[in-house]
């Protein structure tokens, strides 16, 4: 046999795929699927942006960032009754029941976790609105960050990109 | 499964031809396989990275990714990034004879 070698194409020279993800939630389930999948993206060597916004700006937040909640209240995926998820003291015990679950699984907290992602050389976006709204300022925001942006600026950036908002 | 011959070894290959046969790998092969892709030379953090994933799959079963390539074996995620250019995953699993990583991060 002389045929040539099976040998991976790994696409290198698809230079132009582009993803953006928009990040509006600041629950800890909600921040997690957004830096999952931007996580699988830079892997592939997709350019990767991250914008977030609204409560997504906790993610970001020095002081929220590794604090975020989770809540069974509204959640019909829940096994809690909902006249339970209320409850005092639902929130904390539900929320350290899904750390667990990530740390087992070897997933980091959200610290770690956009930490990792810069490492992998992802685009980290600040909404200029939402700066202006929660009166916070470039220290208040972890360190790295690329920048603030109003949403004109983002578009002109993800120009060409997939786009998925969370 | 497929069989192909690379540097003039025939080893087991999946369709898309990593290695699936775990002993069929060597030193040796990995230059070759890391020429193949691209990789001119194999340098110390190249074999540091390898021997991490090699000896990580024996004991896990699974090939590490990035994330535990830099937090468990100590090479950090950037480097990788310039070892195994563009998609430093699937590359350094390919080089040292492994399949693709399953976790996603």
């Amino acid at each position: 046999m002389t045929d040539a070698p099976i040998v991976p194409d790994f696409g290198d020279d698809d230079e132009d795929r582009k993803i953006s993800f928009v990040c509006s939630k600041g629950t800890l389930d909600m921040a997690y699927p957004g830096l999952i999948m931007a996580s699988g993206a830079l892997e592939l060597g997709i350019e990767t942006h991250i914008f977030f916004t609204f409560w997504g700006m906790d993610m970001i937040n020095k002081k929220t960032m590794g604090n975020l909640k989770f809540t069974p209240v509204g959640n019909t995926s829940m096994p809690v009754p909902a006249a339970m998820a209320p409850l005092p003291g639902m929130t904390t015990f539900a929320t350290h029941k899904m750390k667990k679950q990530m740390d087992d699984l070897d997933i980091p907290d959200i610290p770690t976790f956009l930490e990792h992602l810069q490492d992998m050389g992802c685009h980290l976006w600040a909404c200029k609105m939402s700066v202006d709204m929660f009166n916070l300022t470039e220290d208040d925001m972890l360190d790295g960050l690329d920048g603030i942006l109003n949403v004109g600026e983002f578009m002109e950036i993800i120009e060409g990109a997939q786009t998925m908002f969370i | 499964m497929p069989v192909t011959t690379i540097g003039g070894q025939e080893v087991h290959v999946d369709d898309e031809g990593f290695l699936t046969e775990y002993d069929e790998w060597s030193e040796d092969l990995a230059k070759e396989l890391a020429a193949s892709i691209g990789i001119a030379e194999l340098n110390d953090e190249h074999w540091k990275t390898i021997a991490f994933l090699r000896s990580d799959f024996k004991e896990q079963g699974e090939t590490a990714t990035l994330r535990r390539v830099s937090a468990v074996g100590g090479i950090p995620t950037k480097s990788l990034f310039q070892l195994f250019p563009k998609k430093p995953a699937r590359k350094m699993s390919y080089v040292s004879g492994l399949p693709k990583p399953a976790g996603c991060i």
